[in-house]
C-alpha cells in the first residue's frame, strides 16, 4: 500500500539536521502501523512527507506502487488527522466532516448521509450542528477522526491521535479505534510518543530515533526483545548495563548474570526487566540499599543502589506486601527469564 | 502536544523553499507594485524632476539654496518642534489612558474606546474646524471668557493631541492589555517594589510599542496639513502647508520640489526607525487574553486615575466635537437649521453647485477609493503573509515593499495631487478629465491602513489549518477560499471601513484634483472657511458636522465587527 524508499529530509539546507535519515518503511493493505519515538525523532515529518506537505530531499514515496513525486497533497487521497485536530473553527461539526466530501464533489444528499453515518460511527450521533468551540477535547478528537475518514482515504494517518486527552478517555478510545479500524479495514499509519498507545493500537510498531528506524516488529516482539539500549530505555526499562557474554553467563557491574541459551556472544548491553530482579537476604545476592519506592498500582517499583558504587542503580518490581522500606539493606538475584541480551 | 512544537515549526519553515511559492508571491505583488509605480512613484518623481531639472540638467544646487532661505528654515524648524511637542504632549495625555483602557474594567468601556477613536478617522479639516469653533475668534471660549488660542501654537498642538490620542491608546494599550500581569507579580515575589517591578518588567516590554506609537504620532504631525491650514494662520506653517502654498499660490515648483525631497527624506528616516521598532515589538513576549488582565479599579488612586482619564476624554474629545455641532446649529438668529438649509443652494457663491452635493461626491469617491485600496492592499498583505515563511532574496524584497507601502502616509499628499495633474494628462493615462483621478489618490492613503489591518489577521491563520484542508482534497485556491477568507472576512470589512474613512477625509491631494463642480466634503469645508462672512463660516460648521457624523457612524459600525487582532493603528 505505502512504501518509503530511502527517504531523507533535512532542514535548513543539505548540511542541516536530518529529520528523516534514509527511512525505509512498508505498510501493507489493512495493516495498522504505529511509529513510536520521542519528540524530535522525525515522526511528524514522516507523516508530512507521505501526505505531500513536505517534499523529501532524497528517496521515494510510493502509494499503491505509484511514485508520488510532484503529486500535491490534495491529490494524494490520503487522510491526515493532525495532532491538535485543526478543526475549521468557523464551521460546525457536520460541516467539518463534510469538508472532504465537498472537495471531492460528492452530491449533497450523499454528503449528509455520510456525515450522519460517520458521526454515529465515532460516537457523536446528532452532533452535526454543534459549534467546534462547544466540543470537548475528546469530542473534537472524534470529529477530526470522522473528518479524516469521510472521503474514504486509501491510507489514514494519525499524528499523536490521543495525545491531548486525559488518561481514562485515552484508554477507552484506543480500544474503540482498534475495533473501528478492524471493522473498516482501513490502512493506518499512526505516530505517537506513548508506548502504551502504540502497543494497544498497532499490528506493527516502528521505533524511531533521530530520523532513523531503530526497530520494527510486532508489539510483543518489540516489548520482549528491544533491539538496543535506546529502545529499551525508551520503553521505560532502566536496568540496562554493559556486559561481556560468554556461553550462558554474562559479566556485568552487577556481577555474573545468567542469560538465556542462544544469546549473542561478546560485548553487548544487557537488559533485566524489573520483574526479573528478585529481592533476597543481603548476604544471598548483590548487596543493595533501598533508596525509594514508587507505587505503580499493581506492584511497587523498588529503587535500589548497589553498595558497589561503580554499578548502575536497579529497579525491581515487588508485590505490595513484599516491598522493603527505604533504607533497608537487601540482596538481589536475577531471573534468567527476564534477562535480555540487546543488539 | 507542546513538546512536538519545534518539529512542526521547522517543517513549516522549510516547505516554502519551494519555487512555486515565490512565483505566487511575486505574482500577487504585480498589482500593488504596478499601482504604486504608476500612481505614486511616477507622479512624485515627475514633480521633483519638474522642480529640480532645467533642460536635461539636474539642479541639485536648488536644494541647498532652498534650505538656506531663512523663511524656509523657519518652516522646517517649526515643523519639527511642533511635531516633537505634539508627540510629547500626546504621550503625556494618552499614556494614562492606555493604562486605564488596558487594565481597568468599567461600564461603558467599549463605547468609550470607540469614542476616543472617532477623532482618528475624522478628516483633518473637521478637526481644524472643531478647534476653530472652540478656540477661535467668536468661538465658544471666546464668547464665554474672551479666551482665544487660534493665534497661538496651542490650538495646533491641542488639535494634534485630539487627533492622535487614539493612536497611543490603541497601540500601547492594546499590547499593555495582553502583557501577563503575573510577570510583574513574579518580580514582586522576588522582592521588587511595585514601581521597580513595573520599571523592570512592564516598561521594557512596553518600550517598543511606546516608541512605535510615538513615531506614528510624530509622522502624522510632522506632515500635518489640514489642521495647520485652518488653525495655523499666516504665522504657523508646516512643511506640507508650505509645499501647498509654494505650488498652488506662488507656482514656485522648484522650491516645492526641494521641500518635497526634504520631507521625503525625513519621512523615510521616521519610517525606517518605525520598522525597526515593529520588529522589536514582534520579539517574543508572553501575551495573554486581554479579558484576563482587566479588573475593577482599586483604591482611591485607581478611581482617581479612571476619573482623570474620563475627564480628559470629555474635555479633549467630546467638548470640541460638541462645540462644532453647537456652532452649526447656532446662527445669529438663534438655534436652527439655517446653515444646513443654506447648504442646499448654490447662492452662497462659494461653489458652482449647492455645497450639499459634496456629500454625494465624497461618498461616491470614497467608495471607489475603498474598492481600489482593498484590492491593492489585500493583495499586498497576502503576498507579505506568504513571505514570512521564506528567508530568500524574494522574501527580503517583499519585506522592503512592506516598508514602502507605508510611504504614502508620510509623503506630501499635496505633491501627489499635483503630480497627478502633471503626469496623468497624456495617453495612455490621460485621466485628467476622469472622475477616477480622485479615488486613485485617496486609495493611495487608504492602502497602508488596509495592509496594517489585514496583515496580523492573515498571519494569525494557522498554517496547519490550510494543510488540513489540502489533505482533505482542497486545491490551493480552494484552500484560500475555504480557510483564509472566512477567517479574514471581518478584518476585510474593518480594513474597508478604515479605507473609507480615510478616503472620505483625504484633503491634501484631493484639494488639487477635485474639479470645482465636484468638490468633496473636506474641500468644500476648506473653501467655505477661506471666505469671509458668517454664512460661510456656519456652512463650514454644518458640513463638518455632517462629515463627522458619516465618519463616526462608519467607525461605530466597525467597532462592532472589529476583531481584537486588528490593532496596529
Amino acid at each position: 500500500m505505502l512504501r518509503l524508499d530511502d527517504v531523507s529530509v533535512r532542514f535548513d539546507g543539505p548540511a542541516g539536521r536530518a529529520a528523516l535519515d534514509g527511512v525505509d518503511l512498508d505498510v501493507a493493505e489493512h495493516e495498522t502501523v504505529c511509529v513510536l519515538g520521542p519528540s524530535g525523532s522525525g515522526k511528524s515529518t514522516l507523516l508530512r512527507v507521505v501526505a505531500g506537505l513536505q517534499a523529501p530531499d532524497t528517496g521515494r514515496v510510493l502509494l499503491a506502487e505509484h511514485d508520488q513525486r510532484g503529486v500535491p497533497a490534495h491529490k494524494r487521497g490520503v487522510g491526515l488527522m493532525f495532532q491538535d485536530h485543526q478543526l475549521f473553527p468557523q464551521r460546525d461539526a457536520g460541516a467539518n466532516v463534510a469538508f472532504g466530501l465537498r472537495m471531492h464533489h460528492v452530491p449533497r444528499a450523499e454528503q449528509d448521509a455520510r456525515v450522519r453515518e460517520l458521526l454515529d460511527l465515532v460516537g457523536l450521533p446528532g452532533a452535526a450542528r454543534r459549534a467546534v468551540a462547544s466540543l470537548s477535547g475528546g469530542e473534537q478528537q472524534r470529529v477530526a477522526l470522522a473528518r479524516a475518514l469521510a472521503p474514504r482515504p486509501r491510507l489514514l494517518m494519525l499524528d499523536e491521535p490521543l495525545g491531548q486527552l486525559d488518561r481514562s478517555l485515552r484508554e477507552r478510545l484506543v480500544v474503540e479505534l482498534r475495533a473501528l479500524f478492524g471493522e473498516l479495514g482501513t490502512t493506518v499509519l499512526a505516530v505517537t510518543h506513548d508506548q502504551g498507545e502504540a502497543f494497544a493500537l498497532a499490528d506493527r510498531v516502528v521505533v524511531m530515533r533521530e530520523g532513523r528506524i531503530a526497530q520494527s516488529g510486532t508489539p510483543l516482539d518489540v516489548w520482549q526483545r528491544p533491539a538496543d539500549a535506546f529502545v529499551a530505555r525508551f520503553l521505560g526499562f532502566d536496568n540496562v548495563v554493559p556486559a561481556a557474554v560468554a556461553g550462558e553467563a554474562a559479566d556485568t557491574a552487577w556481577g555474573k548474570l545468567p542469560v538465556p541459551p542462544g544469546s549473542a556472544q561478546g560485548s553487548h548491553d544487557l537488559l533485566v526487566r524489573p520483574a526479573g530482579v528478585r529481592l533476597v537476604a543481603a548476604a544471598d545476592g548483590l548487596a543493595c540499599t533501598v533508596t525509594a519506592r514508587t507505587f505503580r498500582g499493581t506492584h511497587v517499583a523498588v529503587h535500589l543502589r548497589p553498595e558497589d558504587a561503580a554499578a548502575p542503580r536497579l529497579e525491581a518490581a515487588c508485590a505490595l506486601r513484599d516491598a522493603p522500606e527505604p533504607g533497608a539493606r537487601v540482596g538481589v538475584v536475577f531471573d534468567v527469564a527476564d534477562v535480555v541480551v540487546l543488539g | 502536544m507542546a513538546v512536538a512544537g519545534p518539529e512542526v515549526d521547522a517543517t513549516a519553515r522549510s516547505t516554502t523553499k519551494d519555487v512555486r511559492g515565490s512565483a505566487l508571491r511575486l505574482g500577487l505583488l504585480v498589482v500593488p507594485v504596478a499601482f504604486f509605480a504608476v500612481f505614486f512613484a511616477y507622479p512624485v518623481a515627475a514633480i521633483v524632476a519638474r522642480g529640480l531639472k532645467t533642460g536635461d540638467a539636474w539642479q541639485f544646487g536648488r536644494l541647498a539654496d532652498v534650505l538656506a532661505e531663512p523663511d524656509l528654515q523657519q518652516v522646517l524648524w517649526f515643523t519639527t518642534w511642533q511635531a516633537l511637542a505634539s508627540t510629547g504632549l500626546t504621550l503625556l495625555v494618552a499614556l494614562p489612558g492606555a493604562y486605564v483602557f488596558a487594565r481597568y474594567d468599567f461600564p461603558g468601556k467599549q463605547l468609550l474606546r470607540a469614542v476616543v477613536t472617532v477623532p482618528f478617522v475624522l478628516p483633518t479639516v473637521v478637526v481644524g474646524t472643531a478647534f476653530l469653533a472652540l478656540l477661535g475668534r467668536g468661538g465658544a471660549l471666546d464668547e464665554l471668557w474672551g479666551l482665544r488660542l487660534d493665534t497661538t501654537v496651542w490650538a495646533i498642538l491641542l488639535a494634534h493631541v485630539f487627533f492622535n490620542y487614539a493612536v497611543v491608546v490603541r497601540t500601547v494599550g492594546g499590547l499593555w492589555a495582553q502583557l501577563d500581569p503575573r510577570q510583574e507579580e513574579a518580580a514582586r515575589m522576588l522582592g521588587a517594589s511595585r514601581f521597580a517591578a513595573w520599571r523592570k518588567v512592564t516598561l521594557p516590554a512596553l518600550g517598543p510599542a511606546v516608541a512605535g506609537a510615538a513615531l506614528m504620532v510624530f509622522l502624522f504631525t510632522f506632515t500635518s496639513f489640514g489642521v495647520v491650514q485652518i488653525l495655523g494662520g499666516p504665522t504657523f506653517t508646516t512643511l506640507e502647508a508650505e509645499i501647498y502654498r509654494q505650488t498652488a499660490q506662488l507656482l514656485a515648483l522648484d522650491t516645492a520640489a526641494a521641500l518635497t525631497l526634504v520631507q521625503f527624506a525625513a519621512v523615510g528616516a521616521i519610517l525606517a526607525v518605525h520598522a525597526w521598532t515593529v520588529r522589536r515589538r514582534e520579539a517574543a513576549l508572553r501575551l495573554v487574553d486581554p479579558a484576563q488582565t482587566a479588573r475593577r479599579p482599586q483604591g482611591p488612586a485607581g478611581w482617581a486615575l479612571l476619573g482623570g482619564v474620563l475627564l480628559t476624554v470629555l474635555l479633549l474629545v467630546l467638548v470640541p466635537l460638541g462645540v462644532l455641532v453647537e456652532r452649526s446649529l447656532h446662527p445669529s438668529t438663534g438655534y436652527g437649521l439655517d446653515y444646513f438649509s443654506a447648504l442646499t443652494s448654490a447662492d452662497g457663491g462659494a461653489f458652482l453647485v449647492p455645497p450639499i452635493e459634496a456629500i454625494a461626491n465624497s461618498v461616491e469617491y470614497a467608495l471607489a477609493a475603498t474598492a481600489i485600496a482593498v484590492t491593492v492592499g489585500g493583495l499586498a498583505a497576502l503576498a507579505l503573509t506568504l513571505t514570512r515563511r521564506g528567508g530568500t532574496t524574494a522574501g527580503r524584497f517583499v519585506r522592503g515593499f512592506d516598508a514602502l507601502l507605508m510611504l504614502p502616509l508620510g509623503v506630501s499628499a499635496v505633491t501627489v495631487g499635483f503630480g497627478f495633474l502633471i503626469t496623468l494628462d497624456e495617453p495612455p493615462l490621460d485621466l485628467r478629465a476622469s472622475w477616477i483621478l480622485v479615488p486613485l489618490a485617496q486609495a493611495l492613503v487608504g492602502v497602508p491602513f488596509v495592509v496594517r489591518t489585514m496583515l496580523p489577521v492573515l498571519r494569525a491563520v494557522d498554517e496547519r489549518l490550510r494543510e488540513a484542508a489540502a489533505v482533505l482534497g482542497a486545491s490551493p485556491w480552494r484552500v484560500w477560499r475555504e480557510v483564509d477568507l472566512p477567517l479574514v472576512r471581518r478584518a476585510l470589512l474593518v480594513a474597508a471601513g478604515f479605507a473609507f474613512a480615510v478616503s472620505l477625509g483625504e484633503f491634501g491631494a484631493t484639494v488639487f484634483i477635485a474639479r470645482p463642480d465636484q468638490p468633496t466634503l473636506p474641500v468644500a469645508v476648506a473653501t467655505l472657511l477661506g471666505r469671509a462672512g458668517e454664512l460661510n463660516y456656519g456652512q463650514a460648521m454644518a458640513l463638518s458636522t455632517l462629515l463627522m457624523l458619516v465618519c463616526a457612524v462608519s467607525l461605530l459600525l466597525l467597532e462592532r465587527i472589529r476583531t481584537d487582532r486588528t490593532g496596529e493603528f
